[in-house]
This record gives C-alpha cells, sequence and structure tokens, in this order.
C-alpha cells in the first residue's frame, strides 16, 4: 500500500506562454461576448429555423404572460412550457420587475441597450477571433496541437477509452505519470470546442451579417439560414457555457491551487509514487 | 430553526448585494465614455474590414415567391401621426411630391404617377432587423439609379439623405424626425429601390407608404419608409445629430451591414 511507497513532487513544465496567453485573453473576451450576445438576443427573444422569422412559432421564446393579477416569466421550448420567472422571460427585483429574455445580472449593460450590446460583441469578437488565431498558428508551429492534443494510439484503444469513461465518471482522474499528459477524453473535448464549437461559432456569426450574405451566399446556405444561424449561434453560445462550467468544476476536483499556478506561470506540480516512474 | 432562517436570510442579502454591486461594475465600466470610445473603434474597423473583403456591387439573394413572409413584421413606425402626412394619407397621396434636391443640376418634384413611369425592379428579399428577426418580401419600385442620373448629381455629392414624414417617440422638437443616408455606391446598386409596392399590393402604411427606401445589404433600420424629400449632400455632419440616421443619431452603426 502507500504508506510504504514515498511520494515525490514534481515540478514540470505544462502550460507555453502561448497557452497562457489565450487562454486569458479568451476568459476575457468569451465573458463579455456572453453577455453582450444575451443582451442582443433579449432585443428579440425567440428563435427560429430557417431564413426568416416564424413569429407565431418560435423554437425557444422568453417572455412575460399576465394572467388576471400576476405576470410570469414563461419560456416555451418546442411545445414544451415553463415557468421561469425571476431567471427567464420575467426578472428583477421583487416588485420592480420586467420583461425580458436573460436577466440583468447576465448582460452588459444590465438595462437593456441592443446598440451598446452591439458594441460590446463587435469589438470583442475581434478580440476573439485574433486571440484564436495567435493560438491555432503559434500551437501547430510549436508543435503542441500535435504532440499534446491528438490522442496518441494507445489512448485510441477500445479498452483504454472504457477505462477512461469509467474512470472520469468516478471522478478519478489520472494521477503520476499518466498526469503529464492530457487524458483522452480531455484531448477529444479540447479538440471539439476549438476546432469544432469556436470556428461554428465565428462563422454562425458571420451569416446573421447581411453584407457577408450577399458577398458570400454560399455560407449561410451552410447553415440552413439566416435565422437557423442565428439559433445554432446560441446553442453553440450555450456548449461553450456548458464546457466552462465543466471545465471549472473539474479545475476544482483535480486541484485548483495548482491548476490555476499552472495556467498563470506554467508550473504543474506532480505527484509520484515512488517506484511508479520508470 | 431560526438560526437557519437568520443564515438564509443573510445568505440572500449578501447574494443581492453582490448582484447590485456587480450591475452597478457592469454599468459603470458601459457608461465610461473612453470605454465607449474604444469599443467604436471595432465600428471602423468592421466597415473597411467589409469595404475591403465583400464586392460592393454583389447582389443579396433573391427568394421565390413561396418564401414570402405571410407575417411580414411592421417595426418603427407603422401608422404615423405627423399631421402633412395624415393629410397626404387622407388624399389618397394625389397631391404627394418626392422632392429630390440638394446637390443636383435638375431639383425634382414626382408625383407618385411619374415615379410609377420610371425604371422599375421587382425583388424578392430576405429583411434582416438590428433586433435579430428577418422577414421576407417582395418589392417593386423605380431604381435610384437612373432617377440620380436624371437629377444630375453635383460632382461633390457624396451621401443622399433621406427625409421622412415620420417622427420617432415622444419629442415634438423635432429632433425625432426619422431620416437615414446611403453613399452613392448603394445609391446606384442595381438592387437600390424606391419601393411603391409589397408583395404584388400597394405599399401599406405600416411599411412605408407611399415610398420606401430598399438598400438591401443592410439592416431594417437603413429601409427609411414614408419617404418626403431625397437631399444630395457632400456631408451630413449639420443634419440632425450629425451621424446620418435616426438610429444613428442613438448610437447605431451607420454602416448597417452587420
Amino acid at each position: 500500500m502507500t504508506e510504504s511507497r514515498s511520494v515525490a513532487k514534481v515540478l514540470t513544465y505544462r502550460h507555453t506562454l502561448v497557452v497562457r496567453i489565450s487562454h486569458w485573453l479568451n476568459v476575457l473576451s468569451i465573458c463579455l461576448l456572453l453577455m453582450s450576445g444575451l443582451q442582443i438576443f433579449n432585443a428579440h427573444p425567440s428563435l427560429y429555423w430557417g431564413q426568416k422569422a416564424t413569429f407565431a412559432e418560435p423554437w425557444l421564446h422568453m417572455g412575460a404572460v399576465t394572467r388576471g393579477e400576476t405576470t410570469m416569466g414563461v419560456t416555451t421550448l418546442g411545445p414544451l412550457s415553463f415557468n421561469t420567472t425571476g431567471l427567464f422571460g420575467y426578472s428583477g427585483k421583487v416588485g420592480a420587475r420586467e420583461p425580458r429574455g436573460f436577466p440583468s445580472w447576465a448582460t452588459i449593460p444590465s438595462y437593456r441597450a441592443l446598440v451598446d450590446g452591439r458594441h460590446w460583441h463587435f469589438f470583442f469578437a475581434w478580440l476573439f477571433v485574433l486571440n484564436g488565431a495567435f493560438y491555432v498558428i503559434g500551437n501547430l508551429l510549436n508543435g503542441h496541437i500535435r504532440r499534446d492534443l491528438l490522442p496518441t494510439a494507445d489512448q485510441l484503444t477500445r479498452k483504454h477509452l472504457w477505462h477512461e469513461i469509467i474512470e472520469h465518471a468516478r471522478l478519478r482522474f489520472p494521477k503520476g505519470e499518466e498526469a503529464r499528459r492530457y487524458n483522452v477524453i480531455q484531448k477529444f473535448t479540447y479538440l471539439a470546442v476549438i476546432f469544432g464549437v469556436l470556428p461554428l461559432m465565428i462563422l454562425t456569426g458571420l451569416t446573421m451579417s447581411p453584407a457577408v450574405n450577399a458577398g458570400q451566399p454560399w455560407l449561410v446556405e451552410v447553415f440552413g439560414g439566416r435565422q437557423s444561424a442565428r439559433s445554432l449561434h446560441f446553442i453553440c453560445a450555450n456548449l461553450i457555457v456548458l464546457f466552462v462550467l465543466v471545465h471549472v468544476a473539474l479545475v476544482i476536483v483535480v486541484g485548483f491551487f495548482n491548476s490555476m499556478r499552472s495556467m498563470i506561470t506554467g508550473r504543474y506540480v506532480l505527484e509520484i509514487e515512488d517506484g511508479d516512474a520508470a | 430553526m431560526t438560526d437557519a432562517i437568520h443564515r438564509r436570510g443573510w445568505i440572500k442579502g449578501v447574494a443581492a448585494s453582490l448582484t447590485g454591486l456587480w450591475l452597478a461594475a457592469c454599468n459603470r465600466i458601459n457608461d465610461n465614455p473612453d470605454v465607449q470610445k474604444t469599443l467604436l473603434k471595432a465600428e471602423g474597423l468592421n466597415r473597411r474590414v467589409h469595404r475591403a473583403l465583400i464586392d460592393r456591387k454583389a447582389l443579396a439573394k433573391e427568394f421565390t415567391a413561396a418564401d414570402i413572409s405571410k407575417d411580414f413584421k411592421a417595426n418603427g413606425s407603422i401608422s404615423p401621426g405627423d399631421k402633412p402626412y395624415r393629410d397626404h394619407l387622407m388624399a389618397g397621396f394625389k397631391d404627394y411630391r418626392l422632392v429630390i434636391d440638394g446637390l443636383v443640376d435638375h431639383p425634382m418634384e414626382l408625383s407618385l404617377a411619374d415615379i410609377h413611369a420610371l425604371p422599375s425592379r421587382s425583388q424578392i428579399t430576405r429583411h434582416d432587423c438590428v433586433e435579430g428577426w428577418s422577414s421576407i418580401g417582395k418589392w417593386t419600385g423605380a431604381r435610384l439609379g437612373p432617377l440620380l442620373d436624371r437629377a444630375g448629381l453635383k460632382r461633390e455629392a457624396r451621401y443622399l439623405v433621406f427625409h421622412c414624414f415620420d417622427t420617432l417617440g415622444a419629442a415634438t422638437d423635432g429632433s425625432n424626425q426619422y431620416y437615414e443616408s446611403i453613399d452613392l455606391i448603394d445609391a446606384y446598386h442595381p438592387q437600390t429601390i424606391l419601393a411603391y409596392q409589397m408583395n404584388d399590393a400597394v405599399l401599406p402604411v405600416g411599411h412605408g407608404a407611399p415610398l420606401r427606401l430598399r438598400v438591401e445589404r443592410q439592416l431594417g433600420y437603413k429601409q427609411a419608409k414614408y419617404i418626403a424629400r431625397i437631399e444630395a449632400v457632400s456631408d451630413f455632419k449639420s443634419l440632425h445629430g450629425g451621424k446620418g440616421g435616426f438610429w444613428e443619431d442613438r448610437g447605431y452603426e451607420w454602416y448597417a451591414g452587420i
């Protein structure tokens, strides 16, 4: 058992400067893109499929419904309807509630101002895109993507994949030598976000521009129309929020201090049991 | 029991204070003029990048009759109460004259019959509102390009300003008169028309009767309704708020291609 072994703490260099800079710029730009995006969404808190709006039949809608003396926030998702008073559709301090899609604490500015939301969104979209280009180009050149993000052959065996899924479900994560590299689920998730969700976010964003649609008409067709592009943009934003929630939760589970130090200074401590290292 | 209630009250109090602080901080950053000025730098960049990468003669996609929205939303002014407009509406626009003046060699006043006699175009296009929704409609109207050739733009003319009949909002000092402006490249674009028909019927009041601008490839607020006068200018700094349009004066982008 472990008491017969000694545990050595080994300080390793985990995150390059390119990764650390782009990570924190991404935190800033994604936070502001999300808050300003929700402000923009609130100008018309309904989503549709296709080219045009079908006002009577949105697939998602947040609104306020008054019945008699009481007003409720109601969110409809297809045929389903939920009372979301205080969160979606109708929110604010009790007694001073107002009809709005997302609540004031989630938007920038807190009050309704589509114009400001657009200014924040289009500014931080540039930071986000330039930062993304810096990350991808930098890490293609230094080999980080090939070396650290692409799964290795031994990680892709059915046995290993199954083992990782079980271990994740038990919230048990690789330790020691195995923690030197990203685990395979982590790799797939990062690859899906970096080369799937984030580029889709940019492209669906571009196709909401009527000028881009005139110049590159094929692109909006790929997404099935402008309202579909708006819906996909919203869904991708939700996927990013989901990713961030899981990401932050896992950072806390595997060691908040160690993870934060590695994303700030680059240094990560591995606990290697004696005899574990070969 | 009381401890739990106390604790709950205390947690709620802290949460409410933190939320209040958060909102105040966000709004203070948002309302800071230097922050606003920095954010607006992206507006010019967006316009220049679009100008550089997108062919300005590109046509907006045209749809088929089957695509036309049955629920095309009328937004902004939908029934102007302004007296000159009401008078024209009551008279069926028979004394209506579209004024074309400013930096032109031949200022003009055109009746609706004159405008119907001009070279026309029909197009089924998608209207994209800045709020996020889209509707598809068929527009028929006089092409602006040939009309401008008849008026003869002076060399100094760089923009066209569309003065509208409607006021939007509560102000009574004229500061809320609707207007819009476009540059000459957009003015001569083949899909830029002064529409007098929508979906093969006379343009309804809600959508800008008797004449509305269609400048496809830009957002809805650019599609000025209830046009009274078209003025050719060298710049629009001295007009209204100086930003070239009703919504532009309220912070929205003059280049509404995004």
